[in-house]
């Protein structure tokens, strides 16, 4: 899997675990297309998601990211194209064994009715579980560990309702790991949180990937994050594939000027090294800031 | 793939749920033996089970023909049938909440049991009586749809949508219903008006208790089995989806078992408001939103509520008898303001 766009300064970055991960096959997107309504939201995209590494899905807003990211998740059908995961048809699976593989973290799922913690993340277990039998000791344990990991374990019994934002997208998180899943996919995981929850969202997003071998997709806003966290990037543009590969080699402002339609500067972080993008602010008085230029 | 032994059941969690199963379990056949004690004609405890074991092949009944015929004809089977339709309301509101996303969701609140009503009065007006319990099924479906339709099917139902919208086909259904009895009855078309918008148990005989615990048995049982899969709709369709659910094929499955449980039980009692309602959220508080626990604590305490309504609608202001949604709506329309004041989600 690994080709010749990966430079030497992200492969020093990896671990050793991760890099054995890396020759594992993950999923793998050709031509994917959906139509609503005969338009194309998705339009023939492809994408190869690597398990053991992060990648990050970017575009501007109705782009197609969180569209792409349902069907890569398993859950919308494409009206054409194929997904392969790791040599099987996607969609030839099961509905639930597609959900045994693949978990989906929403952005702004709330629930209705009154849950507590530990019951939303408990139904991380509904693709496992039997359909007549009960909660199994071991459905119990990875439940549990499941919250830990996530760091909801010290609220589990508070109701899902009183959860700040923050809180509750962690707890989505906790519901997706408690699906023991091999891929997850995370639609805009950091909305709504503060500077501090976005980069440990991040971190642990990235840490599944390293030290677990999952393959993890993010749809992101924030490019920065992007080029921070994920080995791997899809920019996505118009529901077109505008680019993909290792984000410090397609993030350039001739990029970002071409999709966003904003004036970067990459930058090198005087401490770490790694890349920052700087954005220039529109000048006044007009809103395309590539007209003056 | 998980050993037996690592698939054994934990006993803590469980044993809360069973110990309420067993404990409402008792309460219902307890409701169930005391009700029919208790009517405007006294007769002793004794002889009321003494009348009720006669007619199960034990001893004699000590009980005049007449006394013995308010025993056997009007109050058990009331009694058993009040028992049926509140556990097939609760089960119902339960499962109703829960694929709406609406914890206002109820078959008398999204115009079910009005459409329900609808289709038995038409059916009785062509003096089909035979099909009752199928017209009244079908005309629950259609309310149901049309509610759907009306506040518009999507991944995201509005709670006030869908409210709304059950109320303008409540009212159609209810201003149908009316007219056609109007048009055709003779003579007492007002007790026949209430009876049906209202809901009353005064003529459930042994066929509606036939038809109340067909309908249990044959779709409230099989929807309290796979109520577990209602769990998954908690964080919404994309959310069960990726749980692995058959989203489309659930909530149509659910959808018209719920519509199936309602025009039984409508067809043998009228639209009963607010059992739907009231119990899978009693019993939500005490036991969680967990379907599998939820439903049948729901069915078995939704038995019991409307057994204790009805005993009341009989008895309280003897010698008039007030039709049984008169109590429950009593009981349930304060429920629903606070559900509604308590609510803190933008409706």
């Amino acid at each position: 899997m690994t080709d010749g766009s990966i430079n030497i300064r992200a492969a020093d970055l990896r671990a050793d675990v991760a890099s054995a991960a890396t020759s594992a096959p993950g999923l793998s997107a050709r031509g994917i297309t959906v139509a609503i309504a005969g338009r194309a939201i998705v339009d023939a995209v492809d994408a190869d998601i690597r398990s053991g590494m992060v990648t990050a899905i970017v575009g501007p807003n109705g782009a197609g990211k969180s569209t792409l990211i349902r069907v890569l998740a398993g859950v919308d059908r494409p009206t054409a194209g194929t997904v392969v995961w790791q040599d099987r048809d996607w969609f030839g699976l099961s509905r639930r064994a597609r959900a045994r593989i693949a978990a989906l973290v929403e952005q702004d799922s709330v629930a209705e009715l009154p849950l507590t913690v530990r019951m939303a993340v408990a139904l991380g277990r509904t693709p496992h579980a039997d359909f007549l039998s009960g909660v199994s000791r071991r459905d119990e344990e990875i439940t549990d560990d499941a919250m830990r990991r996530a760091g909801v374990a010290g609220f589990a019994r508070r109701q899902i309702s009183t959860l700040s934002g923050g809180e509750r997208q962690r707890v989505n998180l906790a519901r997706a790991l408690a699906q023991d899943p091999r891929l997850l996919l995370l639609d805009e995981p950091t909305n709504h949180l503060d500077v501090r929850a976005q980069l440990t969202t991040l971190a642990l997003a990235r840490s599944l990937a390293r030290d677990e071998g999952l393959a993890v997709v993010a749809a992101l806003h924030d490019l920065n994050h992007a080029i921070t966290f994920a080995d791997d990037i899809v920019v996505l543009d118009g529901g077109r594939l505008a680019a993909a590969g290792a984000p410090r080699d397609i993030l350039t402002p001739e990029l970002i000027a071409r999709v966003w339609g904003v004036h970067a500067t990459v930058l090198t972080h005087p401490r770490t090294g790694m890349p920052v993008i700087a954005f220039d602010l529109p000048p006044d008085n007009t809103s395309d800031p590539l007209e003056n230029s | 793939m998980t050993t037996v032994i690592e698939r054994r059941r934990t006993p803590v969690r469980r044993s809360g749920v069973a110990i309420g199963a067993v404990v409402l379990s008792v309460a219902l056949v307890l409701s169930i033996v005391m009700a029919v004690t208790i009517g405007p004609a006294s007769i002793r405890f004794t002889d009321v089970w003494s009348s009720i074991a006669s007619h199960l092949g034990f001893g004699q009944s000590p009980l005049s023909v007449l006394r013995d015929g308010i025993v056997w004809q009007l109050r058990l089977p009331r009694v058993l049938t009040a028992g049926a339709v509140g556990a097939g309301l609760a089960i119902a509101g339960a499962v109703m909440q829960a694929i709406t996303r609406n914890s206002l969701a109820d078959p008398y609140l999204l115009g079910l049991s009005s459409g329900a009503s609808l289709g038995a009065v038409a059916v009785l007006v062509l003096g089909a009586t035979v099909l009752l319990p199928v017209a009244a099924f079908v005309g629950a479906l259609a309310a149901l749809a049309a509610t759907l339709v009306i506040a518009g099917i999507g991944s995201s139902l509005a709670p006030s949508r869908t409210i709304l919208a059950g109320i303008a086909v409540s009212s159609l259904a209810a201003a149908l219903t009316s007219f056609v009895i109007f048009w055709t009855a003779t003579g007492d078309s007002y007790r026949e008006i209430i009876t049906w918008l209202l809901g009353s148990l005064a003529g459930a005989r042994w066929p509606a208790v036939a038809i109340a615990v067909t309908a249990i048995i044959v779709v409230g049982v099989p929807l309290m089995v796979g109520g577990r899969m209602l769990d998954a709709f908690a964080f919404g369709d994309t959310s069960a989806a990726s749980l692995g659910v058959n989203v489309v094929r659930t909530r149509w499955i659910m959808l018209i078992g719920t519509a199936l449980l309602t025009g039984a039980m409508v067809s043998v009692s009228g639209s009963i408001g607010f059992v739907g309602l009231i119990l899978p959220h009693a019993v939500r508080l005490i036991v969680g939103a967990r379907h599998r626990a939820l439903l049948p604590l729901s069915a078995l305490s939704g038995a019991i509520f409307l057994i204790w309504c009805d005993t009341a609608a009989r008895t309280v202001f003897d010698p008039r008898e007030l039709p049984v949604g008169i109590v429950t709506a009593m009981i349930g329309a304060p429920v629903f303001v606070l559900l509604l004041i308590r609510s803190r989600r933008a409706l």
